[in-house]
């Protein structure tokens, strides 16, 4: 990667230390306030809280690496194989994690609780009931959630690769392990460390399905600690402590996956269309089909049952109310999508002119919104906001700036490879012509992020939609997103009109994700 | 154009009258203040004979409540604050922000005493364990016989959820000491153990488990609402453990006759007539004669058990460590 320290032009401080600044108050000032609100003194962890950090660390980290494990040859035969309904597949990878977590715990032990698909058929042939509960339950939630997310990033890295390089690989011969070697493991360093530590984050912060899945409380994750200590003891400092806690262990993994990671150079294609001359027929097009129907099989069906609770109840009639929790939920959606594109646009502007140590800290802070709990961000900014402002008339604003904070992560995942792919292949060209600022964004950058922007951008939207987060402790009287009347719904016994609300909000996530991905499509995308 | 300008001064006066009018800021549960709960009806009907404007706002549910108005202190909007159960009275009242009430309620139907000079109670339920009588036509009819068979049950969190705070003080006021020993008796046949009710009860729906644990009153639901009755609550010989939900009126209030007001009007017949088939919850000042049809096909447990909401808070964490010892094991 030719990439010049001190390249940094003011045009990228400019938008990119504001958006800097923002994220960083937004993960650190709510801890600080808590911890500054409680003068109890500072208790030591007690040993229940040892447990927790041991069982967090284990889950997330088993987790991760089981997702990217298995995204690999899923994303790779999805990268070399073109056949009908492809598309179909790349879009629908959109949709697990965005599912409310009681919508996929319910989906999810429909196939395989105690009562589930699974269980019915190994009873049938005399076989035991099904028991998922404990770790087992927890990780195949988690892969479940996360494998589709990290085989959508790791399309985006095969589609770094120029055509000619396959070209080229298959003009001197190289078969597929060859291509593995020198053109797929450079993708996959560059990837793989940012991928599993997204998942490790998203896994760290989990609670109700590591809690409803693992079993018991042997499966308490430090972020239902803090959710008790908020709530139930209204002990700030302890949540605060934890919060912290909760810091420094993403923070030391974060070190840890961008040290790991190495930005791939391959350098600078035509952008034609890819055809790829290293997957041949035979047993290797036996592998590929089988590795995608496995999968599918895991994904389609928890899904399925969402689709089709959703559609009894939605045929019946909707509930009241819906249209109106639907409308609030896609103008959140859209301001936060709009907003975290700009943000994740000047940040990785600014990542990518500074020299890699120094763009990896900004990128790691990045990361900050991942880690930090939506609890303690929710309760630290009420409390600073609630005297300046008041929250419920900024409830929205305050949710959609939370939103797209926190889909930032995802967003610099993105782009800041190709951002960084961009600035090597014409970055100097540019410089000579003298092209800078709007102009050079317009005309040079981009034509080449487009995909990954989009990309991002219809994340931000989705991950909005679906999100429940702050607006619980700022819920306006009369506001509602879609997300929270399906579990006013819940609460209110009316589980028939929630899945219905729960199949409106995996249809409108899924619509919304589509719609800005294909907006960043060239022909030969993903 | 002079059409427009009429309208416009139109709004302007109604907007005027709407700014003239008193506000009372109530603080509730989400699920009260739901269009399916009891807020819309309760606003409708108090409007009507204060000749103010009723501000009902949901946050969460009754802890996260209180942990909102302890962030808020003394400076909250709130002038009265509904839905705090009697296992968070105490702590609601150590923050010093109640204010006392002055009434006597009159004609209350709890099957307890009342006597708290800063909280009135609105509804109350019994704790059950639901269970869906063609798959279990044979409940266990007590705790004891429960841990002793091999019944799935799903339960919530204590640490997260206030029914499960409520099955700790159950076990704790039926047990002692013993508690413990419960516990582990227990421990194998609970298939998991749930953040909030909702996904306890959805996951007891769809089969996962035979019982879960809910109210007496959750079958009248089913019952009234989907007009099905294979939902039942299993009566224990050991007694049901007591919710009782309460509201208080905020010492830093602004409109403190309307808060008075309010509360009296909450024991008022008005008020209690919308509460059963709205919250599912026994009326706390409503004769049983009164009640929809359906609710007398509940179950009446024989013993009312009830801690004092003083005694909650030290209990509280040694029920919460025995739970968790028998449990994380």
């Amino acid at each position: 990667m030719a990439r010049r320290a001190g390249a940094l032009s003011a045009s990228t401080l400019l938008t990119g230390g504001p958006v800097l600044a923002l994220v960083l108050a937004l993960g650190l000032v709510p801890v600080i306030v808590l911890a500054g609100l409680d003068g109890a003194g500072t208790q030591a962890l007690g040993p229940a809280d040892w447990a927790a950090i041991r069982f967090t660390l284990v889950q997330a980290t088993l987790s991760a690496a089981i997702s990217c494990a298995l995204a690999v040859p899923f994303a790779r035969a999805l990268a070399r194989r073109s056949f009908p309904g492809r598309r179909a597949i790349v879009a629908l990878l959109g949709a697990p994690f965005l599912l409310p977590v009681i919508v996929a715990i319910l989906g999810l032990l429909a196939v395989w609780g105690r009562a589930g698909a699974a269980s019915d058929l190994s009873r049938a042939f005399g076989g035991p009931v099904l028991s998922i509960y404990g770790l087992p339950g927890v990780l195949l939630a988690h892969v479940f959630f996360n494998v589709p997310l990290v085989t959508r990033l790791l399309l985006q890295g095969w589609q770094a690769i120029p055509a000619e390089r396959f070209r080229l690989a298959a003009q001197l011969g190289m078969g597929p392990g060859a291509v593995f070697r020198l053109l797929e493991v450079p993708l996959l360093r560059a990837v793989l460390p940012g991928a599993f530590l997204l998942v490790f984050l998203l896994c760290m912060t989990s609670f109700a399905v590591a809690l409803a899945l693992g079993g018991g409380p042997r499966a308490t994750t430090i972020e239902l600690a803090i959710y008790q200590a908020l709530r139930f003891d209204f002990d700030l400092g302890r949540a605060a402590r934890l919060a912290l806690v909760q810091f420094a262990l993403c923070g030391a993994v974060a070190g840890l996956a961008l040290w790991l990671g190495r930005p791939g150079a391959f350098g600078r294609g035509m952008g034609r269309f890819r055809r790829r001359w290293d997957a041949p027929g035979g047993a290797v097009r036996v592998w590929d089909g089988t590795v995608i129907l496995l999968l599918l099989g895991f994904l389609l069906p928890p899904m399925g049952f969402v689709l089709g609770r959703g559609a009894a109840a939605l045929v019946s009639g909707p509930p009241s109310g819906l249209w109106e929790a639907t409308g609030t939920s896609l103008a959140l959606a859209i301001c936060s999508a709009i907003g975290a594109t700009l943000a994740v646009l000047a940040l990785a502007g600014l990542i990518t002119a500074l020299p890699r140590g120094r763009g990896a800290v900004v990128e790691g802070i990045g990361l900050l919104m991942l880690a930090a709990s939506p609890f303690v961000i929710g309760t630290g900014l009420f409390v600073l906001l609630r005297p300046v402002i008041d929250p419920f008339a900024w409830a929205l604003v305050i949710t959609g700036v939370i939103n797209a904070a926190m889909s930032l992560p995802f967003g610099l995942r993105a782009l800041v490879p190709a951002m960084a792919a961009a600035r090597g292949e014409y970055g100097r060209l540019a410089d000579n012509l003298g092209i800078t600022g709007l102009a050079r964004l317009r005309l040079v950058t981009l034509p080449l992020i487009r995909g990954p922007l989009g990309f991002s951008a219809g994340l931000a939207a989705a991950l909005s939609m679906g999100d429940l987060g702050v607006i619980t402790l700022f819920a306006p009287p009369g506001v509602e997103t879609l997300p929270l009347y399906m579990y006013r719904l819940m609460g209110a016994y009316r589980m028939d009109d929630a899945a219905g609300a729960a199949l409106l909000l995996l249809v409108l996530s899924l619509a919304v994700f589509w719609v800005f991905d294909q907006g960043g499509r060239d022909g030969s995308a993903a | 154009m002079l059409r427009l300008s009429l309208s416009a001064v139109a709004l302007l006066t109604a907007s005027a009258a709407a700014a003239q009018q008193p506000v009372l800021t109530v603080y509730a549960y989400d699920s009260f203040t739901s269009e399916w709960g009891p807020g819309p009806q309760v606003e409708a009907a108090f409007e009507a004979e204060c000749g103010c404007d009723l501000q009902l706002i949901g946050a969460g549910d009754g802890a996260a409540l209180l942990s909102r108005l302890r962030l808020e202190g003394p400076n909250t909007q709130a002038d009265v604050v509904l839905g705090l159960d009697t296992t968070l009275t105490a702590m609601a009242r150590e923050t010093g922000l109640f204010a006392p009430h002055g009434i006597t309620p009159e004609g209350l139907t709890l099957p307890v005493d009342w006597d708290d000079a800063d909280f009135l109670p609105f509804d109350w339920g019994y704790f059950a364990f639901v269970h869906d009588t063609t798959t279990l036509p044979n409940p266990p009819e007590s705790l004891a016989e429960l841990a002793a068979s091999d019944i799935s049950v799903v339960i919530q969190d204590p640490r997260s959820s206030t029914p499960g705070l409520g099955l700790l003080m159950w076990v704790k006021s039926v047990y002692g000491d013993e508690a413990p020993a419960f516990w582990e008796a227990l421990a194998p046949q609970i298939v998991t153990v749930t953040a909030g009710w909702s996904e306890a009860y959805g996951m007891f729906l769809e089969g996962e488990a035979d019982m879960v644990l809910s109210y007496t009153t959750s079958p009248a639901y089913h019952l009234i609402a989907e007009e099905d009755d294979s939902k039942a609550a299993a009566a224990f010989d050991e007694g049901h453990y007591m919710q009782i939900e309460v509201a208080g009126k905020l010492a830093s209030t602004d409109q403190p006759e309307l808060a008075d007001r309010f509360l009296a009007f909450m024991l008022s017949p008005a008020f209690q007539e919308i509460i059963p088939t709205t919250n599912w919850m026994y009326p706390a000042a409503l004769p049983a004669g009164a009640l929809p049809e359906g609710f007398e096909r509940m179950i009446t447990p024989a013993t009312a058990l009830h801690l004092p909401s003083e005694e909650v808070p030290a209990l509280r964490d040694e029920a919460l460590a025995e739970w968790l010892a028998a449990l994380a094991r």
